[in-house]
């Protein structure tokens, strides 16, 4: 395999989501969410319920991914920043480490410059995090998986 | 590349459908998606042209039940077929866990099924991973349809390695969810595996 699992434990999430949470509050964004590049949702804070989080994440790794396709082609890393502005609300994508995305979703209440202040500060915190949580995995911290039997697995598939 | 939340208790798989261009990849999704309970599933997303070709991907996000107190969520994607689509199909396999390889049953597509499956192993190397490593599944498609290749032919062409495979009709749900099941076991399996 290419990367390292993404595992997700309790410290690290604590911490992200306090990020996450004191974005949305600094920015005066109505969403905030945190997925990684596979399209999984870490974490999301803010009027969360009225959204289809996981669509949403969905969607917006693989908006990422053709955006980083460009980038390819173009002989660029990366286009680590993109920003879709519609009529009432706007959406700005951050790419954080290469491995996450940061995504804010944000109406009239503030503005693309604070948004972007914000997001700055926030994804270094949130790199240095994931790349101390990466390096816990690396290190072969335990899974669930290892101790499931082949009865588990086919327990889930005898309905 | 599956995501396990400790603090959820989930674990995340991501499965891709992929197969020649008219095979039934979506056919698949949209089957599993209409006979699903709405509580195990999310919105299912087609990014499609007018013409209801897919254009970039078919998603499907499906709860499976609970192993050992954790929830197992798998991800569905499909990608699109036509041949001009590859920049599109590649972006797709990243964090792949497992594939689902769709062939069309008919004797007139049996070059565009061998050219997909040459397209996937390609694309698969260039991501870093190999096929004969990864967990996958064939299903031989579209068996209703009058001019169809014996399995055992589709079976030397596309299955050299004997991975489990599956005869289908998606468009009535035939075959449809052994398929997923054999693919959801296989990347369970080789998860338990990966954590030695």
């Amino acid at each position: 395999m290419t990367d390292p699992q993404m595992v997700m434990y309790e410290e690290e999430f604590n911490q992200i989501q306090a990020i996450v949470e004191r974005l949305v509050r600094e920015s005066n964004a109505r969403v905030v969410f945190i997925i990684d590049k596979n399209g999984q949702l870490i974490a999301a804070a803010g009027e969360t319920e009225q959204l289809d989080a996981t669509s949403l994440a969905s969607l917006t790794a693989g908006n990422v991914a053709a955006t980083g396709g460009m980038a390819k082609l173009l002989r660029e890393s990366e286009f680590t920043t993109q920003f879709h502005e519609g009529e009432r609300q706007n959406i700005h994508i951050q790419l954080v480490g290469n491995r996450v995305i940061l995504v804010v979703i944000f109406d009239n209440k503030t503005s693309l410059g604070l948004v972007r202040l914000r997001v700055k500060k926030a994804s270094e915190e949130l790199n240095r995090i994931f790349e101390a949580l990466l390096a816990k995995v690396r290190d072969g911290a335990e899974t669930p998986f290892a101790e499931i039997t082949d009865d588990d697995i086919d327990n889930l598939f005898n309905d | 590349m599956s995501f396990i939340n400790y603090l959820s208790r989930e674990i995340n798989c991501k499965i891709v459908y992929y197969g020649p261009g008219l095979c039934g990849k979506t056919t698949n999704l949209q089957y599993i998606y209409n006979k699903t309970n709405p509580e195990a599933k999310g919105k299912m997303i087609s990014l499609a042209t007018e013409t209801e070709r897919t254009l970039f991907f078919d998603f499907l996000p499906l709860a499976l039940g609970e192993i050992r107190g954790f929830k197992t969520r798998f991800h569905l994607y499909t990608v699109p077929g036509q041949v001009f689509y590859d920049a599109s199909r590649k972006l797709i396999l990243k964090g792949v866990d497992g594939v689902v390889f769709v062939a069309d049953s008919q004797i007139a597509r049996t070059e565009a099924n061998i050219e997909s499956m040459e397209n996937l192993r390609t694309n698969l190397a260039e991501q870093g991973y190999s096929l004969d490593k990864l967990p996958y599944v064939v299903q031989y498609n579209k068996r209703d349809m009058p001019h169809v290749a014996p399995v055992e032919e589709l079976r030397a062409l596309l299955n050299p390695a004997g991975v489990p495979d599956f005869e289908a009709v998606a468009t009535q749900g035939e075959g449809v969810f052994e398929t997923l099941k054999a693919v959801a076991k296989l990347v369970l399996t080789e998860l338990k595996r990966g954590t030695k």
